[in-house]
């Protein structure tokens, strides 16, 4: 360890509470990036030991055993190993193990502590079991295991301070020379029982928290009411707490162009400035409170557990689609973003499952579709109150949504049929017990989440509003012309060459041009109508007036509409199409996937837009 | 000695896993039976079954784990009731 700082890895089981332990320790100051080669996320942070020397902490993925089930698994136990190319051994493992549940978790420790490496135990989560009704003496484990136990509640920093001294500890003794003979399964389980059997003092009933919500979350009948009432609150809080927010940020942007339009003269600059990049820029950021929210909610089901009673719930419904409640998971991710979506498809055993709901996550209706639905919702669809606590606008968000995962349904039964031929699917997973999340690790996840989101706007979105604001400008239209600046400019004739193909589709001239840059990511499309229109507006006055009662007076219902479904489907999102590639090792899949979406999408439009024609909207 | 179907055990009562049938499990999922403590010798406790008219999937304790499955996998695996 010459010079270098000491790498300790935290090692564990799924739901050994792993991840709060993580944060407890290193707190904001956390990287997270990919570890080289694969798309599993690699977390790290730096924390001080008491004699404050650093220490570099490394989360590795939560696995059951050295013996991988999955790609996380696999990163593990290669790591562990010292066997990941691009990535040093650690110099320690923190064990974390849940205390209530000694016997399962106890045979991975044995596992892990059969490696060789320094190893320090945090019994986690021993107020949780304490609820229960277990009462365990560490020192045993201690003795049994030949290694240092410490006690810890990574959620309320309980044995921090002792777990850091007992690391530095365990750092500073040499390595062991003899390495335990590996043990087989039955041995290691048997001994996990055995020490478990001992260590745990006394054993009541407790208040079985666990297994009285289960009676009501995972009741026939109730749990799936609850779980969709639980759905259609989270898309109505989406709109509804977002308003206002969504006014503060808008206020401040619109101030931002009132200084700038004082101060500079009007000119080519002041035109990039406020056209393009406030514009632009400011009608995505607009949409950060929606998107928060929804992450808040995904959050929140992950850290109380519930999450998996959700799996639990839709699993037969999703087997009718050769999927299964394995699947679910991912796909409400997707929700937030395909991304992490398709990322977590990782945990799907069965391969063919996997590739199947790989195609269909982009159907979700991930955050970046909110930013246009949300605007031409709020310009066709009037906000009245339909019953007490439902709007309009929720409603037709809720069947937006809802259309998406019809669509997705009716795909994966199609592509599990025919193109991955799958006969069964399978469903095999842990129900935590429930907990209550703590509040400052979902502030964490929401401020990664959102400082992702913003590093989005100020890369990819600003880049593609700046292109698009020169390819809108130029060339300048002469004086005399009858022709607007718009329709005179490169984008404009570019458009002129699409226009005839989605004009059976009901899509008139201004969704050719932004359906351009919507190819890089789907909310441009808005940035895109917004630089559009700044640039087209023949007047402060005009433009002035926000985006939304623009496109209602430009746009028929019907035409809308179209829009609307079209953006159910299409698979417009550069980076999507890129993890898709990363995740099946080669070009066929997502390529499969862009032609089946955008199918999808012209049918789905055109379906809409003829329909609603006959309706005489 | 008789024996029941993990499947076929009644709600709220507790067995023992005496025989499991590997064969009859598919090898990813044996695999990660095995990795949950689902073995033979374990204590297991049928918890719920099924969601609206459909009896799957079961949710079992085993030990002090939850795990939910499949009915088809916990048909492979045979317990004896607790006394």
């Amino acid at each position: 360890m010459s010079g270098t700082v000491p790498l300790v890895a935290l090692v564990g089981n799924p739901n050994s509470g792993k991840s709060s332990l993580f944060n407890a320790l290193t707190g904001a100051r956390q990287k997270i990036a990919n570890y080289p080669g694969v798309t599993v996320e690699r977390k790290s942070g730096r924390t001080a030991l008491p004699d404050g020397r650093p220490v570099e902490l490394l989360d590795l993925p939560g696995a059951y055993s050295l013996q991988p089930d999955s790609l996380d698994e696999a990163v593990t136990r290669d790591v562990v190993l010292g066997k990941f190319a691009g990535q040093r051994r650690p110099d320690a493992l923190v064990i974390v193990v849940d205390a209530g549940n000694l016997d399962n978790h106890l045979r991975f420790a044995i596992e892990l502590i059969g490696q060789g490496l320094p190893v320090v135990i945090a019994l986690n989560m021993v107020d949780l079991a304490e609820r229960d009704g277990l009462e365990i003496d560490p020192t045993v484990l201690a003795d049994e295991l030949g290694v240092p136990v410490v006690s810890t509640v990574a959620v309320r920093k309980r044995g921090l301070e002792r777990l850091l001294s007992m690391l530095s500890e365990v750092l500073s003794q040499s390595r062991p020379d003899e390495v335990d003979a590996p043990e087989n399964r039955k041995q290691i389980t048997d001994r996990a029982h055995r020490i478990a059997k001992r260590a745990i003092i006394s054993e009541t009933q407790g208040r079985q928290w666990t297994k009285r919500l289960d009676a009501i979350l995972l009741h026939p009948v109730g749990g799936v009411a609850i779980l969709l009432a639980l759905l259609f609150v989270m898309f109505q809080a989406v709109y509804g707490w977002s308003e206002a927010p969504i006014g503060w940020i808008e206020s401040g942007f619109s101030a931002l162009t009132e200084t700038i339009n004082a101060q500079m003269p009007n000119g080519i600059l002041r035109s990039f400035l406020t056209d393009g990049v406030i514009a632009g820029v400011g009608s995505v950021v607009v949409f950060l409170p929606q998107i928060l929210i929804l992450f808040l909610f995904i959050l929140l089901l992950e850290a109380t557990g519930y999450m998996t009673r959700a799996a639990f719930v839709m699993d037969r419904m999703m087997a009718a689609v050769g999927l299964s409640g394995h699947s679910f998971i991912p796909l409400l991710s997707s929700f937030a973003c395909a991304i992490p979506g398709i990322m977590a498809t990782r945990s799907i055993m069965d391969q063919k499952e996997r590739l199947a709901t790989i195609l269909i996550a982009p159907l979700m209706t991930c955050s970046a579709r909110l930013p246009v639905y949300t605007l031409i919702i709020g310009a066709f669809i009037p906000a009245q109150n339909i019953g007490p606590g439902i709007g309009m606008q929720g409603l037709v968000l809720f069947a937006l949504y809802l259309f998406g995962i019809v669509g997705a349904m009716l795909a994966a039964a199609v592509i599990q049929r025919f193109v991955t031929q799958s006969r069964s699917s399978s469903f095999l997973i842990e129900m935590p017990r429930y907990q209550l999340p703590r509040p400052s690790d979902i502030a964490l996840g929401l401020w990664q989440r959102a400082w992702v989101f913003l590093r989005r706007a100020g890369t990819i979105i600003f880049v593609a509003t700046v292109i698009l604001w020169a390819l809108l400008s130029f060339p300048k239209v002469p004086v005399n012309s009858t022709q607007s600046q718009v329709e005179y400019s490169i984008a404009g004739r570019i458009a002129d060459g699409i226009e005839p193909i989605i004009r059976p589709i009901g899509f008139n001239h201004d969704i050719a041009l932004a359906l351009i840059p919507a190819m890089a990511a789907r909310e441009v499309a808005v940035s895109a109508l917004g630089t559009a229109y700044a640039i087209d507006a023949e007047d402060e006055e005009q433009a002035a007036m926000s985006l939304g009662p623009q496109l209602a007076a430009k746009w028929s219902l019907a035409t809308a509409l179209a829009f609307l479904a079209w953006f159910i489907f299409a698979p417009q999102c550069i980076s999507t199409i890129a993890v898709t590639r990363r995740e099946t090792n080669g070009w066929k899949w997502p390529i499969f996937m862009v032609v089946y979406l955008f199918a999808l999408a012209y049918a789905a439009a055109g379906i809409t837009y003829w329909t609603a024609v006959s309706f005489g909207l | 000695m008789s024996l029941v179907q993990l499947d076929d055990l009644p709600l709220n009562s507790q067995a023992r896993v005496r025989t499991i049938d590997w064969a009859a499990i598919p090898e990813s999922e044996g695999h990660r039976l095995r990795s949950l403590g689902l073995e033979e010798g374990v204590e297991v406790e049928a918890l719920h079954k099924g969601i609206l008219l459909w009896r799957d999937p079961i949710a079992v304790r085993v030990g002090r784990m939850r795990i939910a499955m499949r009915r088809k996998v916990a048909s492979a695996i045979f317990c004896e009731l607790s006394k």
